[in-house]
């Protein structure tokens, strides 16, 4: 087995403290309660949780989108009031804009670069996705793998520091899931982002993740925070592996058999 | 698209015609002019110069209408969406206001206007104004979410967002009203000829009917207006094919997928 290799100690790049969210409808639902998380730069982290325990919430507090109830959300230090362009969020492959082509959706945040500069970005990302020969295709031409690359890459053109990303994986076959996870990982080290990767799928945040937050059900807290301490490529037959993810099969409750 | 796909509408009133002349010929009915009469009418009118002479000042009519009632009624609607508490505060006005038919407005517009082209112009763009304002708030409020969020997410200013994200977005939608308001505003111009003026095509079957029982011209007349009709909305029907609008439109999306 190949020793991993310590990590040099990163700085924090998302601190959140306290957060907590309430919907106020009809009566008060409590999503999330009382949540701390640090998140080193360059980290891969997987939020998992089981569907509707207010882990989307979270992401979507983190990237500005909501205002939290209570609580504070620090990006270098500073707090988040809104979207910023450092940081993009990857919604689900509905994100990307039908009424703009491969090429327009790669190069929607680039419109203050000069032209030239801005086709070369956008010529790097389809590329770098695999989208060569689609550039002029709308969206509703592509598979939902390829509309999935698009917004990863419309997300990468512009530099973010972080990415969000939101179950993206979630409407694609089995298949194309796979592929696009590999694809992720080989971007994410090629890219140096820090990434917060929200799933319901427990073998998928094993699979990517340096550490994976274990979220309880609604109100949703932090049940546990789990180091995957697997070089990449990972194994995913390896005795570490399976024990990684059986353990956390096993914090949800789960019996690992159907 | 499939020769059959192509030749079958023409079939389609090629057999109308036919079927119309025979019940003529057979029935000897004088209450109804065969197509053969409304084809020479039509040959006179264009003779005479009449044909070009009603058709522009429909057409003019429509045209001025359409086009206030588009600057007003979507920029309208748009905001009322955009703006909720205007929109709840407005929006009953918008729905009493509708149903009443641009034709109880007649009497109005001729008292404001008088008789002539301004008449019309105001009861075509009474007509269309409202059915474009509700397109375009429904289009708004459409819109998706994960959009609006994208475009905030990119850092770009409500002014950017307008442009590039809401506008596009809309378009499908709103393009479908400007194209049922549009027959709207067809079909009104003929009511607001027949009172408010003397000229134009619903003039035209008014004043055959009037000066001499002329129903050749009378049903001349609805022919070209059935025809210019169908040449609108078809013009309208060309801009939703384009491949940036293509995608709101669910049956063509199915095609190409």
């Amino acid at each position: 087995m190949i020793p991993v290799p310590e990590p040099a100690p990163r700085r924090t790049k998302v601190e959140i403290r306290g957060l907590q969210m309430t919907f106020r409808a009809e009566n008060e639902v409590r999503v999330l309660e009382n949540m701390d998380l640090d998140v080193r730069e360059g980290e891969f982290v997987c939020i998992l949780g089981p569907s509707g325990c207010g882990k989307s919430t979270l992401l979507n507090i983190v990237a500005g989108f909501l205002a939290p109830t209570a609580g504070t959300v620090k990006i270098d230090s500073e707090e988040v009031h809104g979207p910023d362009a450092r940081r993009i969020f990857v919604f689900q492959e509905r994100g990307v804009f039908p009424w703009l082509t491969v090429e327009g959706n790669i190069g929607f945040g680039l419109g203050c670069l000069p032209r030239a500069e801005r086709e070369r970005r956008i010529a790097h990302y389809v590329g770098l996705v695999g989208l060569q020969g689609f550039e002029k295709a709308y969206p509703q031409e592509l598979s939902g793998g390829m509309k999935q690359r698009v917004e990863v890459a419309r997300a990468l053109a512009v530099d973010p520091d972080v990415l969000y990303l939101d179950e993206p994986f979630g409407a694609l076959d089995s298949i194309t899931r796979l592929v696009m996870r590999g694809e992720l990982l080989r971007i994410w080290r090629a890219e140096q982002k820090t990434i917060l990767f929200v799933t319901h799928d427990i073998e998928e945040s094993v699979q990517l993740a340096d550490r994976v937050v274990v979220m309880s059900a609604r109100p949703a807290h932090i049940r546990r925070i789990v180091e995957i301490d697997l070089p990449h490529p990972r194994d995913l037959s390896s005795r570490r592996y399976l024990e990684l993810r059986d353990g956390i099969f096993e914090e949800i409750g789960l019996a690992h058999r159907i | 698209m499939s020769v059959g796909h192509k030749v079958l509408p023409f079939a389609g009133v090629a057999l109308l015609l036919v079927a119309w002349d025979i019940a003529i010929r057979v029935g000897r009915a004088p209450l109804l002019p065969g197509p053969l009469a409304v084809g020479r009418a039509i040959a006179e009118l264009a003779q005479k110069g009449f044909l070009v002479k009603h058709v522009v000042a429909s057409l003019f009519r429509v045209t001025w209408g359409y086009l206030l009632a588009v600057a007003v009624g979507v920029p309208f609607g748009i905001l009322l969406a955009w703006y909720r508490r205007g929109g709840l505060a407005l929006a009953p006005l918008v729905e009493i206001v509708r149903p009443i038919s641009a034709l109880a407005w007649i009497p109005l517009a001729i008292l404001w206007f008088g008789v002539g082209d301004l008449s019309a112009v105001f009861i075509i763009f009474i007509a269309s104004v409202l059915p474009l304002t509700v397109a375009a708030m429904s289009a708004v409020g459409g819109v998706s979410a994960v959009h609006w969020n994208a475009g905030r997410n990119f850092g770009l200013s409500t002014a950017e967002i307008a442009r590039r994200v809401l506008l596009p977005a809309i378009l499908p939608r709103l393009l479908v009203g400007l194209r049922l308001a549009l027959g709207i505003a067809w079909l009104v111009v003929v009511a607001a000829e027949m009172i408010a003026v003397n000229s134009g095509l619903g003039f035209l079957i008014i004043d055959a009917r009037n000066a001499g029982n002329r129903y050749d011209l009378v049903v001349a007349g609805m022919v070209l207006i059935g025809t210019i009709g169908l040449c609108l909305d078809a013009a309208m029907r060309g801009v939703e094919r384009l491949p940036a609008l293509r995608w709101g439109y669910a049956g063509a999306a199915a095609e190409t997928a």
